[in-house]
């Protein structure tokens, strides 16, 4: 069957076959889909009787547990949706108010938010809709099959089956087994409802899906508001992050650099009174002042380098991050599309980003060795940093993860996790950007 | 000896050019960015060039671009590239031509003029002098695997300062030991990271380029 000979002979046959598997599965998960609208319906139920409740009193208490129920039965349909149908089917819910864990005023606050909530309502509105049209798109084609197969069935299993009480027709054709004739109309019936029913299972499928993604998803205002909310949110961290940062340069300055300069212009000053008068001193002022400006050097050059590595601004993102990997204390092996030079702010969200998770290796994992990947496609970059250390990180434990993933979010990045107890841990980052073309040659570029 | 500075920022050109003057050195040309730099050196061959990394027109890491690129023209070319930071990346791909003749240093250096001048005919004789900050970080990295680890202590010690562009007569001064001592350890650090016997300047440049790729 699987011999090489069979399929360089019948390639025809092999995707034929291959898609009436297709055809199968769709008929089977049309099949699945019409069981799970059991589920959708008790939760309406639950639903409704909890709302019935609320005059009551304790419908108070039961309506968001209800709700819960009835958003995770949604929620698996937009996973299966995405899954089987292709159809991406993004959740709509407002996010939880973080204290709905307190007194009954809080109870009775997180009950209305959540009515409040249009998703609520089409979730709702799903529900009860599905049990009826979902239900039939998803019966259809697997009912045609099961239909069609009883033709043959009975056929040939006329006897046993009148005997056992059933009903001797088929559809409209009256089964004997006197009549031949009819053994050719159910088997000719019986081959048309079974390919009629692999022949629409796919489209009912996909028709499925888009019917589920109209109440499932969220509404165009949905979307819109959870983006001025994510905005807010993210503009807000940017400008509390920028201004920290300002202020840590300002107070670094004036401790470091700033003050040597005073320092080095005293001793300059008294070297100069003193220059006659005791020479030796005077010398010993100048070497002084001459160590002063090295350290307000160096001091500098560390604070240049926390604000804008000078890798990064020449050479951009991954000779920055192999610089980064030749610098630190575990041995980093880097693996990087050619990337090109980003914008500015991207590229160095990205670097700190980077730079960040590898110190977290360095400091908590107890990893041997650490990979960077960096890959860029599809207008986005793409940043895993790989350890085998002991794992156990996530994003909720430490401050470092989380104020990546606040300033990735700035630029619509995201950060994922990975940490398993024992390791390894995979840190994944991706940032929407479009680069723009790679550096030309230095010496070809026009002032 | 002839050289080629180029500086972008016209106090510190001019106090070098003083500077260099100062201590015998002739400057054949004092250029201000890549493209013109690029040119001095192709066309002065000089016996030195001392240059900065960040230049015009694009304010990045021209200079360095430049010379690498002026080195590939002419194998060997001496050059001393200075900077307001140092970077093992940028060490590495100046010493990766295998040929010597190649200083990295931070721009502080400048201060002691009896040793700037000295790592400048240095890099003139065919030697490397990798800046101290570098070879610093690198020793950050002890634990890791591979050829150094067969050094002693005393060996790594040794080839830090080779790296640094000493003599051997330098780093027994520094250590306190006699120079005997010095090319013992020396010639250990050659076998040890299976270096062949051949001039011992080459031999130098080829320890220092294992250290820092280690």
């Amino acid at each position: 069957m699987s011999g090489p000979t069979a399929t360089r002979t019948n390639p025809v046959t092999a995707t034929r076959r291959a898609r009436i598997g297709d055809r199968v599965t769709a008929a089977g998960r049309g099949a699945v889909l019409f069981l799970l609208t059991l589920p959708a319906m008790a939760a309406f139920g639950a639903v409704v009787l909890a709302m019935a409740l609320m005059s009551v009193g304790i419908g108070l208490l039961l309506v968001p547990p209800a709700i819960i129920v009835l958003r995770r039965v949604a929620d698996q349909r937009r996973r299966l949706a995405h899954a089987w149908q292709g159809i991406e089917v993004p959740s709509p819910y407002r996010p939880e108010p973080a204290e709905h864990r307190g007194g009954a005023a809080a109870r009775v606050r997180h009950c209305l938010s959540v009515l409040r909530d249009p998703a609520t309502w089409r979730d709702l509105l799903w529900s009860i809709t599905d049990p009826v049209i979902g239900a039939a798109l998803a019966l259809l084609p697997i009912a045609l099959i099961l239909e069609g197969i009883y033709g043959f069935v009975i056929t040939a299993l006329w006897g046993p089956l009148t005997q056992a009480g059933l009903r001797d027709w088929y559809l409209f054709v009256h089964v004997t087994p006197a009549n031949a004739g009819t053994a050719w109309a159910t088997s000719a019936i019986g081959a048309a409802l079974v390919v009629a029913g692999l022949g629409c299972a796919p489209a009912l499928l996909r028709v499925n899906g888009r019917w589920a993604r109209l109440l499932l998803a969220p509404t165009a205002a949905a979307t819109m508001a959870r983006r001025v909310q994510h905005l807010t949110e993210t503009r807000a961290d940017a400008v509390d992050t920028n201004a920290a940062e300002l202020r840590r340069i300002e107070r670094d300055l004036h401790d470091g650099a700033q003050s040597r300069l005073v320092v080095m212009g005293m001793n300059l000053n008294a070297a100069a009174r003193l220059l006659e008068r005791d020479p030796e001193t005077a010398r010993n002022l100048l070497l002084e002042a001459r160590d002063s400006s090295a350290k307000a050097l160096t001091e500098i050059r560390d604070l240049v380098r926390g604000i804008h590595p000078p890798v990064l601004a020449d050479r951009g993102l991954v000779d920055a991050v192999r610089a980064l990997a030749l610098d630190s204390a575990l041995p980093v092996e880097v693996r990087a599309d050619p990337v090109g030079r980003l914008e500015a702010p991207l590229e160095a969200a990205a670097y700190f980003a980077i730079a960040e998770v590898l110190t977290n290796a360095a400091k908590h994992s107890r990893a041997e060795r650490v990979r960077i990947e960096i890959h860029h496609g599809d207008g986005v970059l793409r940043m895993a940093v790989t350890d085998d250390g002991i794992g156990g990180a996530s994003i909720s434990a430490g401050t470092g993860l989380r104020g990546i993933e606040r300033r990735l979010a700035t630029f619509d990045g995201i950060i994922a996790v990975s940490s398993p107890h024992g390791g390894p841990t995979v840190v994944t980052m991706e940032l929407p950007c479009a680069s723009s073309s790679p550096k030309t040659s230095t010496s070809s570029g026009t002032a | 000896m002839r050289v080629v500075l180029a500086e972008d920022l016209y106090l510190l050109r001019d106090g070098m050019t003083r500077l260099l003057q100062a201590y015998d050195f002739e400057i054949v040309a004092a250029v201000d960015n890549g493209p013109d730099l690029l040119q001095a050196l192709v066309r002065e061959k000089p016996d030195v060039a001392v240059v900065d990394v960040r230049m015009p027109p694009t304010f990045t890491d021209e200079g360095l671009q430049a010379a690498l690129r002026a080195r590939r023209e002419v194998p060997g070319l001496p050059v001393l590239v200075l900077s307001q930071y140092v970077e093992q990346l940028y060490a590495r791909e100046l010493l990766a031509d295998g040929k010597g003749a190649v200083g990295y240093l931070l721009k502080d250096r400048v201060f002691d003029s009896d040793q700037f001048v000295d790592a400048v005919r240095r890099v003139a004789g065919g030697g490397t002098v990798v800046d101290p900050e570098v070879i610093a970080k690198l020793l950050t990295h002890n634990q890791r695997k591979g050829p150094l680890s067969d050094l002693t202590p005393r060996e790594r010690e040794v080839l830090s300062l080779m790296a640094e562009g000493r003599s051997n007569a330098a780093i027994a001064e520094r250590l306190v030991i006699t120079e005997r001592a010095i090319s013992k350890y020396t010639s250990n650090i050659f076998a040890k990271l299976g270096l062949p016997p051949s001039d011992d300047d080459n031999r130098r440049v080829l320890a220092v380029i294992a250290y820092l790729q280690a």
